[in-house]
C-alpha cells in the first residue's frame, strides 16, 4: 500500500506502523463521573466496518508524524489522510 | 545418444553447443535451449514420476505452467528441487536429476502405488489414518511425508546472493508477446517510463511458437525490429527473465528476475536473482493464455503433450517428442500444430477431432467425430485406439499425442485483488472482469482475445488508454498484417466411460476422483480442491482446474461459470525463498547494535549476549575462572566492595523539552513530575491504559523546559512511540518536542563505595560532586578529562553508592579506558549484565520479568505511587475492582529455609502442607539468582497479599522437574533495605 503522507507525499506502508481505530483520539476525561466506563469503551470497543474505517498509523521509519488515515478495508482504497494532530486539535476546538 | 529428435531450423544456435547430464547420462543441446527442448531433441521422453501413484510422466507443456517435468539441478549448496525443466534455461555444465523415484526413473518401486489406485482414491489418508489417535502424530504423518513429496533440498547453505530492488513506471506491461511488444512500442514511442517484464529469457511469446503469425514477415523478424527500437528509448526498462508473480494494492507488483539462473555460477559479487517490488501508475496485463489438456484413458503416458506445447518446440527449439505425432483436439487451433509439425517433416498418422463437422487438414486424415479411448506404452506411448465416429475402434502407433481442449485465458493476476472471472461462451473459457485491480488492464489473449490481429491491436489500444488517464498522448503504431482465426471450438472435457482419465497431472486427480468428491458431497470448487488436492503444489492447476470444474458442473447439472472458479493467489509461479529473504540472511538478519565499550569489551575477553539486536557484555571472565558463576560472584562483590563500571547506554533515551513539558511527563507518568526540582532525577513508572505497568525508568529535569527520560532497553522504541502518540494525539495543544537520543549518548554506571572517589577524578575539578553538593538523586550537566561535555546523574540499580555518567557516544569508548585507569588504586572491575541483574535482584528492583504485562503498581508495590491528583495514563483504569483486591499479588523476596537449595525460577508457591494445585496457588517466581553478599541462592516473586506475610514459610514447587523446596517470605530488599549505602 501507499500512504500519501501530508507532509511527505507518497510514501510505502513499509515505512509505518499501524495501531488502528482512529477513536483511540477519543480519550475521555478522567475526571467525569463513570470514567472507568468511559475509559472501559474507550479502550476495548471497537468498530471493524468491512467498508470505510478511519485508523492510526505512525511513520516510524519516516518523520515520526502520527496519521490519520481513511481507508476502505474491502479495497485498500485510502481516501484520506491527514496529520493526527491536526485532527486531535480540531476536535479539541469543537469540543 | 545423438539429438535424434532434432528437427532443422528454429531459434537455437547450433552453432554453440552446451553438454549436460541427466541422471548422471551426458547429453548436448544448444544455446537457447531449455533442460526440456535438449532432452526431448536426444529423444527422451520419461522425465519424472507423478505424485502420488508414481506414474511415469514426461512434458504436458513448454512453460511455466508445467506440471510434469519436475527435476532437481545442480548440487550441493545449489541444489534446488522441483524446478520446471520447461523453464531452466540450459548451460554448459547444468546437471539435472529426476525426483520422486527409487531406485530409478525406469523403475520406481514406489510405482506399487499405481496397482493399489483403487485404495489410494481422494480423501485416502483423511479417511485411513484416522485412528488410534497418537500414531497420526508419530507414525503416520512421519511416513506419509516421507513417500510424498518431490524433490530434496541438501541442508546446504545457498551460497549465492539474492538482492531486493524497487522500480517506479508509468506502464508496467507483465508479458512480451505480441500484446506486450505492441503495448511497450506505443507506450515506449510516447515518452513514458515504461517496463516490459516478461517470464521468458527470449522475448516475444507465442511469436516465438507459432510459424504463421504474421501474413508476409516471420514473428522473429517483426520481434528483432521492435525490441531493436525500444531497446534504444531510454525510458523503457525491458526485463526478461523476470516474473510478476503477484498484483498488490495501489498499483505495486512483485516480480522476480533471475539474473544468473541461466549461468553454472552468478558473477562474482552479482545476486542470483532479484525481488523487485515495481509501483505502477498503470499495468497492463499481457500474459497469453495457457492451453487446457483433455481426459481420457491413460492420457498421461509420455509423449502425450498439450498441441500449443508440441507446435512450440517444432517451431522455437526444432525438437519434436517423436517422428509420429497425432493431433487430438476439439478445436482449430489443434489442426495449426498438425500443419506446423508436418511443415518440419514430422509425420501426422491423423488429426481426431471430436467436431463432428471437422474440417479438412491437407497432408494428413481428419478423424471427425472421433474420440481417443486408451493408449498403452508403460514408459512413453506407443500407440493410441481411437472410436470413430461410426463406432469402429481403430488402433494408431504414434510416440506422441499433442492434444487441444482449447485454451484458458492466463487472468491470475487480474484476480489477485480477490476479482471473479466471467464465463466466455464463444470461447469457453474465463475472461476477466470488469472488477480488476485499481490501474490495471489486460489484453490480448489473456482478455480473450485469442488471434495475433487481436493482440497486437489489443496492446496498442489499451497502452494508448492507459497513458491518456495519465496525461500522456498515445498514438496506435503501424502493426503487420496478422493472423486473425476466428475460434472454432466445441467444447470437450473428457472422454466418457474412461476409467483412468488425468485431469490435474501433478496432483494425480482423475475423473473419478471428481465423481468420488461428488459423490461424497464436496460439489463446491473450494470443497473439490481440498478434497481430491486438485491444483495445489508448484502449478496451481494452471492446466486442470477448469477441466475438473467442467466435470463438476455436468455432475451437478449447473453451468461451468455457477460452478465458479478457486481463488487465484499470489505467486503466480513459485518464489525462491532466498529471493524473498533477499540480503537478509544469517547475521544480516537484524542489525547487531554494538555499544560504545564494545571493543574495550572484547579486549577484555567479555561474553556477550544479545539483548534485542544489542551485543552486551555478560561477564568478563578472568584467567583461571572456568564457570561464569565465578566471574559474576567475583564482579558482584568488587562492585559492592569497592568500585565496579557497566555500560547501560542501551537503555532508551528520549529528550524532552518545551514549556509544558513538565505537564507532559505529568500525563505518561503514574506518579507526579510537575513537581520534581531543576538537577534532580525521579524514578518513573509507567502505565498502559489499561492500568497494567509496562515500562519502568527515570526522568531527569535539567531545566524548566528541559528533561531526558530513560527507559527500558526492551522498550525503548515503544516507549517513544507511545510519547509521540500521548504528545500528537492526545494532548495536542501542549508545547513539547521529543527525540529520541539513545545512540547519542554513551552512558555508564559507575557503581560501589569508591564511585565517587573514582569519578572525582574523571569530573572537571569545577564541579563538585561531594555527597553534600550532590546528593542522592541529583542530576547535572558537566564536564570531564578537561572540557568534555557530560551528563551525570545520582542514581542507583544496584543499591550502592553510585552514577550513571554519559558523554556523547564518539566518546565513550575513551571515557571507559579513562575511567579503568583512574579506578586502577580502587581495584575497579567492569561488570556485565548478569551481575547487573543479581544486583537489583539483591537490591529488589523490578525488571523485566516483574513488568511482565500481567502486574500493576499495586502488585510491584508502588500503588501508593500513581497519583489521583492528576490525569495519567492509566490511572483511571487501574483502579478498577478486579485489580485491587485483598489478596492482590505483592512483590516479595523469597529465600530458601535451607540456604543451600536453590530457589527454582518460575516455580509456584503453595502453602506448606496444603495441596499442590492451581486453585490452591500463593503466587509465582519472577527472578532468582545467587547472591554472593548472602551467600545464598535468593529470588523475587509475587505473593497474594505478600506484604502482610513477611516470614512465613512457603512451599516452592516445580512440578515439571519435580522440585519442592521450603521458602521463606522476606522484604524484596535484600541489601540496605534503608538504603543508607547509595546515600552515603
Amino acid at each position: 500500500m501507499i500512504i500519501n503522507h501530508p507532509l511527505l507525499g507518497p510514501r510505502d506502508a513499509q515505512e509505518f506502523t499501524y495501531l488502528g481505530d482512529a477513536s483511540l483520539l477519543d480519550r475521555p476525561d478522567w475526571q467525569v463521573p463513570d470514567a472507568a466506563q468511559a475509559f472501559h469503551d474507550y479502550l476495548y470497543l471497537r468498530d471493524n466496518p468491512a467498508g470505510d474505517h478511519r485508523e492510526l498509523w505512525f511513520h516510524e521509519q519516516g518523520d515520526r508524524s502520527w496519521l490519520v488515515v481513511t481507508r476502505n478495508t474491502l479495497t485498500h482504497e485510502i481516501l484520506n489522510v491527514e496529520l493526527a494532530r491536526d485532527v486531535a486539535k480540531a476536535r479539541r476546538a469543537a469540543q | 545418444m545423438s539429438q535424434s529428435n532434432r528437427l532443422k531450423g528454429g531459434l537455437i544456435q547450433t552453432d554453440k553447443p552446451l553438454n549436460f547430464t541427466f541422471d548422471g547420462k551426458s547429453f548436448q543441446g544448444f544455446q537457447g535451449d531449455t533442460l526440456a527442448s535438449a532432452l526431448m531433441a536426444n529423444g527422451v521422453r520419461l522425465m519424472g514420476r507423478s505424485f502420488k501413484y508414481h506414474r511415469p510422466r514426461g512434458l504436458l507443456t513448454s512453460g511455466s505452467e508445467e506440471p510434469n517435468a519436475l527435476m532437481e539441478l545442480r548440487s550441493g549448496g545449489r541444489q534446488e528441487p522441483n524446478t520446471r525443466a520447461t523453464v531452466a534455461e540450459l548451460y554448459d555444465g547444468l546437471s539435472a536429476q529426476s525426483q520422486n523415484r527409487w531406485p530409478s526413473l525406469e523403475r520406481d518401486m514406489m510405482a506399487i502405488n499405481d496397482r493399489f489406485s483403487t485404495f489410494l482414491t481422494a480423501g485416502f489418508y483423511y479417511k485411513t489414518f484416522m485412528w488410534p489417535k497418537a500414531f497420526w502424530e508419530k507414525l503416520y504423518e512421519p511416513i506419509i511425508r516421507k513417500a510424498a513429496g518431490l524433490g530434496s533440498l541438501t541442508g546446504e547453505d545457498d551460497p549465492d546472493l539474492y538482492d531486493k530492488g524497487f522500480l517506479h513506471c508509468d506502464l508496467l506491461i507483465i508479458g512480451a508477446g505480441p500484446t506486450g511488444l505492441s503495448a511497450a512500442l506505443t507506450a515506449g514511442r510516447a515518452g513514458a517510463q515504461v517496463i516490459l517484464a516478461d517470464e521468458d529469457f527470449e522475448l516475444g511469446g507465442r511469436l516465438l511458437a507459432d510459424a504463421n503469425a504474421f501474413e508476409s514477415r516471420s514473428g522473429s523478424d517483426w520481434i528483432s525490429e521492435v525490441l531493436g527500437e525500444l531497446n534504444a528509448l531510454p525510458n523503457v526498462r525491458i526485463m526478461p527473465r523476470t516474473t510478476v508473480f503477484g498484483s498488490y494494492d495501489h498499483g505495486i507488483y512483485g516480480a522476480v528476475e533471475r539474473n544468473a539462473d541461466h549461468l553454472a555460477t552468478p558473477q562474482a559479487d552479482k545476486p542470483r536473482q532479484t525481488l523487485w517490488r515495481i509501483y505502477s501508475k498503470r499495468a497492463l496485463v499481457a500474459t497469453g493464455a495457457i492451453e487446457r489438456p483433455i481426459a481420457f484413458e491413460n492420457n498421461d503416458r509420455p509423449g502425450i503433450m498439450l498441441a500449443g506445447a508440441v507446435r512450440a518446440f517444432a517451431n522455437r527449439w526444432a525438437a519434436t517428442p517423436a517422428h509420429s505425432v497425432v493431433v487430438f483436439g476439439n478445436n482449430g487451433d489443434a489442426h495449426a500444430t498438425a500443419r506446423d509439425l508436418m511443415a518440419k517433416g514430422v509425420n501426422v498418422p491423423a488429426i481426431i477431432d471430436v467436431r463432428s463437422d471437422a474440417p479438412d487438414c491437407a497432408g494428413t486424415e481428419v478423424l471427425a467425430g472421433a474420440q481417443i479411448v486408451e493408449t498403452k506404452g508403460r514408459l512413453g506411448v506407443t500407440s493410441i485406439t481411437v472410436r470413430l465416429a461410426n463406432g469402429q475402434h481403430r488402433e494408431i502407433a504414434c510416440g506422441s499425442v499433442a492434444m487441444s481442449g482449447g485454451w484458458n485465458p492466463n487472468l491470475g493476476l487480474t484476480c489477485h485483488q480477490r476479482g471473479r472471472p466471467s464465463w466466455k461462451e464463444d470461447i469457453h473459457a474465463f475472461v476477466p472482469s470488469s472488477d480488476l485491480p485499481v490501474g490495471q488492464s489486460v489484453a490480448g489473449a489473456a482478455a480473450g482475445d485469442l488471434s495475433t490481429h487481436q493482440a497486437l491491436m489489443g496492446g496498442a489500444t489499451k497502452a494508448v488508454e492507459a497513458l491518456n488517464a495519465l496525461g500522456v498522448t498515445a498514438t496506435m503504431p503501424d502493426l503487420p498484417e496478422a493472423e486473425d482465426r476466428p475460434v472454432a471450438i466445441t467444447p470437450f472435457w473428457h472422454v466418457k466411460g474412461a476409467k483412468r482419465a488425468w485431469l490435474d497431472y501433478q496432483n494425480d486427480v482423475t475423473v473419478k476422483d471428481v465423481k468420488l468428491a461428488h459423490q461424497e458431497n464436496f460439489t463446491s470448487v473450494e470443497h473439490l480442491k481440498r478434497y481430491t488436492t486438485l491444483g495445489m503444489a508448484t502449478d496451481q492447476g494452471k492446466t486442470s482446474n477448469l477441466g475438473a470444474l467442467a466435470v463438476m458442473a455436468e455432475l451437478t447439472g449447473k453451468p461451468i461459470p455457477e460452478t465458479g472458479t478457486t481463488i487465484f493467489r499470489p505467486p503466480y509461479t513459485p518464489v525462491a525463498m532466498g529471493a524473498l529473504g533477499g540480503r537478509a540472511v544469517g547475521k544480516d538478519f537484524h542489525p547487531t547494535r554494538l555499544t560504545p565499550s564494545h571493543t574495550w569489551s572484547e579486549e577484555q575477553g567479555a561474553v556477550f549476549v544479545e539483548v534485542g539486536n544489542w551485543l552486551r557484555a555478560q561477564w568478563f571472565p578472568k584467567a583461571g575462572e572456568t564457570h561464569w558463576r565465578q566471574s559474576v560472584d567475583r564482579e558482584v562483590l568488587q562492585t559492592r566492595n569497592s568500585v565496579g563500571i557497566c555500560d547501560v547506554t542501551t537503555l532508551g533515551k528520549i529528550d524532552v523539552q518545551g514549556a509544558d513539558a513538565a505537564q507532559f511527563l505529568n500525563n505518561i507518568y503514574a506518579n507526579a513530575f510537575a513537581k520534581l526540582p531543576v538537577g534532580k532525577v525521579r524514578y518513573g513508572l509507567m502505565l498502559r491504559e489499561d492500568g497494567v505497568a509496562y515500562d519502568d525508568g527515570t526522568a531527569a529535569r535539567f531545566a524548566d523546559d528541559h528533561y531526558v527520560v530513560t527507559t527500558t532497553t526492551a522498550n525503548a522504541v515503544l516507549v517513544y512511540r507511545n510519547m509521540e502518540f500521548a504528545r500528537q494525539c492526545l494532548w495536542p495543544d501542549l508545547d513539547v518536542q521529543l527525540i529520541s537520543t539513545t545512540e547519542a549518548w554513551a552512558q555508564y554506571a559507575v557503581a560501589g563505595p569508591n564511585s565517587r572517589k573514582l569519578l572525582q577524578k574523571i569530573v572537571d575539578p569545577e564541579f563538585d560532586i561531594s555527597n553534600e553538593a550532590f546528593p542522592f538523586m541529583g542530576c547535572a550537566e558537566i564536564t570531564v578529562c578537561g572540557g568534555l561535555r557530560a551528563r551525570l546523574f545520582r542514581i542507583s540499580f544496584s543499591g550502592e553508592l553510585a552514577y550513571e555518567i554519559a558523554v556523547p557516544t564518539r566518546y565513550g569508548d575513551a571515557l571507559m579506558r579513562e575511567m579503568m585507569k583512574a579506578g586502577e588504586e580502587f581495584d575497579v572491575v567492569p561488570y556485565g549484565t548478569e551481575a547487573l541483574g543479581v544486583m537489583r535482584i539483591e537490591k529488589g528492583h523490578a525488571a523485566g520479568n516483574e513488568l511482565n504485562g500481567t502486574t500493576s503498581a499495586l502488585n510491584l508495590g508502588m500503588g501508593r505511587m500513581v497519583s489521583k491528583k492528576k490525569d495519567c495514563i492509566g490511572n483511571v483504569l487501574s483502579e478498577r475492582d478486579g485489580m485491587n483486591t485483598e489478596d492482590a499479588y505483592r512483590l516479595v523476596g523469597i529465600k530458601p529455609v535451607d540456604s543451600s537449595a536453590t530457589v527454582p525460577a518460575g516455580g509456584h508457591l503453595m502453602s506448606a502442607t496444603g495441596p499442590v494445585d492451581a486453585a490452591h496457588d500463593q503466587g509465582y517466581v519472577t527472578s532468582t539468582a545467587y547472591s554472593p553478599i548472602l551467600e545464598s541462592s535468593i529470588g523475587l516473586g509475587f505473593v497474594k497479599n505478600g506484604a502482610e506475610r513477611m516470614g512465613e514459610k512457603l512451599r516452592l514447587v516445580n512440578p515439571l522437574e519435580g522440585q519442592n523446596i521450603m521458602v521463606e517470605i522476606v522484604s524484596a530488599h535484600f541489601v540496605d533495605p534503608d538504603g543508607e549505602k547509595l546515600r552515603a
